[in-house]
């Protein structure tokens, strides 16, 4: 498996990431909610929520060129909305209110993945009672992203290796071959793994 | 299509959260009372193959790129209450582990992406498929649902945009579904010709969705009312109010850039009271609705095209 680019510092140690999920998914939750509902023109709580998670990003030992390089990757979007938002009257206002209220939460949710492992999301999940199908869903998914995207990537190498290269509509159609393949082996894997659990007693 | 936290206001996050929550709470009870286990894993994998799927990118005009979806899809293949489930368990994870889509805009997402999309998406697709009733018509109303599914759900992501006050629909309207059209033709094909290629090496998975007894529930119609329901209200709430305005918002941002002149391009607009008296100006909506209307059974047409192109191989090669 060499697919942790998902959530490659989530399992690292330091203060933050010992500190119980719980506590970790409420405060984020907590601070994303004031950032959007405080209106901009309360200035002082966003450089304060600012300052307390460069603090966080510092103490919790995940590179912050990782979170710069994330940030970056969704920013482009944000400020075509934002520019977009000029449009209309008073856009000023709105314009820096998205900006700066979409890094904040950005940063925060980012801030929050890459400092507690997915499971330890689950088992809050489960604590506050959310339905027991829909968790083993989100745990059976999690599991099969990387083997999933292992699979992918084993399926466009035999092609490369065929020296199989396709332009225009012939691209189209390999793309949805190799997609269609690996639904099937999805499939064909689900009912291998149904049987296996069926065989530890699972209902 | 993701919106990030902080596009939303207070209201559209209400809105649509409760929506969300009674559209994926619903799915959950339906499968529950019919939930034969198998299904489970199998949900987990669709999941997982949507995630990976959704990697892939496809070029659309002007340097921008779409990435495939997969509603349809998965609602064809599954079910329509499997396919809002599969997208929301997607759509959790993207946002808890790569931050893409925010977590207050989560109900948001799953009600475009999940509801819109798949639930939505799914009834476009058994309505069209009551219309051609042979093998390759289901890849007709496949492709079609699949495009417009995609439209809709940008559509329906500019509304809650416009009444959060960040967007206007007149600014936001015609970038969003311009780029969504043409999206929803890779949408179109991909949905397409992935079935087609499932469907060429094992029919039995495709004929599970392709059935004509594939609602699922026990009592059918009343699902599809309720499901419906939802759907309706949220297009209610987030769309029909701007897109009764539309041609008033076009105006105004004709003016601002400037261009208000070359649009109303009317033979001598001597004074700008003639301007109201244009016989066309009064039934502008019932034009829109008919240019909607037209740009459908267009897109049909194009769909029942691709689908006699693309589509010839599965018929001979499955025994």
């Amino acid at each position: 498996m060499h697919h942790d680019f998902l959530d490659r510092f989530a399992r690292l140690d330091s203060p933050i990431h010992r500190l119980p999920a719980v506590l970790k998914m409420a405060s984020a939750l907590l601070l994303v909610l004031t950032v959007i509902i405080t209106p901009l023109r309360i200035i002082y709580p966003f450089p304060a929520v600012a300052l307390f998670l460069i603090l966080i990003i510092a103490l919790s030992r995940v590179p912050a060129l990782f979170f710069l390089r994330r940030l970056l990757l969704f920013e482009p979007f944000v400020v075509v909305v934002a520019a977009a938002s000029l449009l209309q009257p008073a856009g000023g206002m709105t314009c820096a209110s998205i900006i700066i209220k979409s890094t904040l939460s950005l940063t925060t949710v980012l801030l929050m993945s890459n400092t507690t492992p997915f499971t330890e999301v689950l088992g809050v999940l489960r604590r506050i009672h959310v339905p027991p199908a829909f968790l083993t869903l989100l745990a059976l998914m999690y599991r099969y992203i990387f083997v999933l995207i292992d699979e992918m990537q084993r399926m466009k190498r035999a092609r490369l290796s065929r020296t199989f290269v396709t332009r225009g509509m012939r691209s189209w159609r390999s793309i949805s071959m190799i997609t269609g393949q690996l639904f099937l082996r999805s499939t064909e894997r689900a009912e291998r793994i149904f049987a296996a659990m069926s065989a530890r007693g699972w209902k | 299509m993701h919106i990030p936290d902080g596009f939303l206001d207070t209201k559209t996050i209400v809105a649509t959260s409760a929506l969300s929550l009674l559209g994926v709470g619903r799915a959950l009870s339906v499968l529950k009372t019919r939930m034969s286990s198998r299904k489970v894993p199998l949900m987990g994998l669709a999941a997982a193959f949507i995630f990976v799927a959704q990697m892939i990118n496809f070029p659309v005009v002007g340097g921008t790129s779409g990435h495939f979806l997969g509603a349809v899809l998965v609602a064809v293949l599954l079910g329509p209450s499997e396919g809002i489930l599969v997208m929301s368990v997607v759509l959790i994870v993207q946002c808890f582990l790569f931050a893409d889509g925010g977590v207050l805009a989560l109900g948001a997402n799953i009600f475009n992406m999940g509801i819109l999309a798949a639930l939505g998406g799914y009834y476009l697709y058994r309505l069209a498929a009551v219309l051609i009733w042979s093998e390759r018509g289901k890849f007709v109303a496949v492709a079609f649902a699949a495009w417009f599914s995609t439209v809709l759900a940008a559509v329906c992501c500019t509304g809650e945009l416009a009444w959060s006050g960040t967007v206007a629909w007149s600014a936001g309207f015609p970038a969003m579904t311009g780029i969504h059209i043409l999206i929803g033709i890779g949408e179109a094909l991909i949905t397409t010709l992935v079935l087609a290629a499932i469907y060429a090496a094992r029919p039995d998975l495709v004929s599970i969705g392709m059935a004509p007894d594939a609602g699922g529930e026990a009592r059918p119609l009343r699902g599809v009312l309720i499901n419906g329901s939802l759907i309706i209200i949220g297009l209610v709430l987030f769309v029909l109010p701007f897109a009764s305005h539309w041609p008033d918002g076009l105006e105004k941002i004709a003016s601002v850039f400037g261009f208000n002149s070359k649009v109303l391009s009317r033979p001598l607009v001597s004074s700008p009271l003639s301007d109201y008296r244009v016989p066309g100006v009064g039934s502008l909506p019932r034009a829109t609705a008919l240019a909607g209307i037209i740009g459908a059974i267009l897109v049909f047409g194009i769909s029942f095209v691709l689908a006699k192109i693309v589509i010839s191989k599965p018929k001979g090669r499955v025994p």
